[in-house]
């Protein structure tokens, strides 16, 4: 019972990742619509951002700014008192440019839009065979 | 399409959780992501560029290049956004909406007729009507420059707390786009033009570029800050930490730029006139 309840406790997040993973995984693969795919792909991302944070994780440690005050010599850092920065970094720019990106997607969406008149991709694929045909 | 979705999710979960159990405990502190280059980082940085804040150091100092690219990655999605959707032509119905403050009544003037710009009595409506919300726009008046204060605030002590270019410059961009939801998208253009956001997103990419080459000019390696020394006036230490704020204005400039762009061209459909 204590050894199923520490497991838990160490990979619950994991599979937390996981799920969100596969939720957005699902819109990707199951929904026509196209706005609803570029949510999926964003829940995906936000799962792997999320998954990267919790690499950095250590018990026992505070966030990545060493303690220090004006003038004063600081003390040897030891490592295991800080989170791991790098992950943070990582993702810091990760989550700019998924926003940055994720206008990109919009546009194209916009321009499809415009393009169709509708964003359901069965019915754009419709649309392009029978402007096939025609030619 | 839906069954056979969910077929392969479920074959996936099931093989990510079992591949979970490889994984290093939550909060293992000798997990192998620890074990390599953060140790270097959390105990140098603070003598290496004199900055507490690690993650700082670390995303303008050591991986200096990856950050300017990032950049260059934002950059390129605004103006990707520009071409794939800016547009000259005009709606085809060419009717203005104009309301009388006071009075709320909104008349409808068509064929190019237009009110004088400064007119007190009359403004300018989206053709999807609009209430005239007095809260609301008083509201975002008051509250609009303590946002882009604390932006800035974010930027320049990204050095001693959580902050830094991409953050603050998010907020600063956030402040722009509330104007452009709370008024309309021509009062936030007569603030901030698409030509100057344009400009600006350049301006942040050649600051943080440019640090590079000055760097190289004087003698260093690309993006070494501490060759800034003579320069800034400072020993080297302290040089690197003055580079990583050059830096950090430049990618907040440039993060503000691009938000506002995407939000200038997307909220339009790239015709600019009336956005949401």
């Amino acid at each position: 019972m204590v050894a199923s309840e520490s497991m838990t406790i160490a990979y619950a997040n994991y599979w937390v990742f996981v799920v969100l993973m596969l939720i957005g995984l699902y819109a990707v693969i199951a929904k026509k619509n196209l706005t609803k795919r570029v949510i999926g792909l964003n829940i995906l991302q936000t799962a792997v951002i999320l998954f990267y944070i919790s690499i950095g994780v250590k018990q026992k440690a505070t966030i990545p700014i060493i303690v220090h005050g004006h003038e004063a010599s600081h003390a040897a850092i030891d490592a295991s008192g800080y989170i791991n920065p790098l992950p943070h970094v990582l993702m810091l720019t990760a989550i700019v440019v998924a926003v940055a990106t994720l206008g990109v997607a919009l546009a194209l969406i916009i321009k499809i839009y415009q393009q169709y008149g509708t964003l359901e991709e069965d019915e754009i694929l419709e649309k392009c065979r029978k402007a096939n045909e025609q030619i | 399409m839906k069954a056979s979705a969910s077929i392969v999710v479920v074959i996936l979960g099931a093989v990510l959780i079992f591949c979970s159990f490889g994984f290093p405990p939550w909060g293992d502190p000798e997990s192998a992501a620890s074990r390599h280059v953060s140790p270097y980082y959390i105990e140098k940085s603070i003598d290496d560029t004199s900055v507490p804040n690690i993650v700082t150091a670390v995303l303008a100092d050591y991986r200096g290049y990856d950050t300017m690219f990032e950049t260059i990655v934002i950059f390129t999605a605004g103006i990707a956004c520009i071409f794939l959707l800016r547009t000259r032509t005009r709606r085809r119905t060419d009717t203005r909406l104009y309301r009388h403050i006071s009075t709320g009544i909104t008349l409808r003037i068509e064929k190019g007729g237009k009110f004088p710009a400064d007119s007190v009595d009359f403004e300018r409506i989206d053709s999807v009507w609009v209430p005239y919300d007095l809260i609301v726009k008083t509201t975002c008046r008051l509250i609009v420059p303590f946002i882009q204060l604390f932006a800035l605030y974010v930027i320049a002590h990204g050095h001693h707390s959580p902050g830094g270019g991409f953050q603050g410059g998010v907020i600063l961009g956030a402040a722009m786009l509330l104007i452009a939801v709370a008024f309309d998208l021509r009062s936030a253009k007569r603030r901030l033009s698409e030509k100057t956001a344009a400009f600006l997103g350049t301006l942040g990419v050649v600051i943080y570029a440019g640090t590079g080459i000055l760097c190289v000019l004087l003698d260093a390696n690309y993006l070494d800050y501490s060759a800034l020394a003579p320069l800034l006036g400072v020993d080297p230490i302290t040089a690197r930490s003055h580079g990583i704020l050059i830096v950090e204005i430049g990618v907040g400039i440039a993060v503000m730029a691009v938000m506002v762009m995407l939000y200038y061209n997307i909220s339009s459909a790239g015709r600019q006139d009336e956005g949401l």
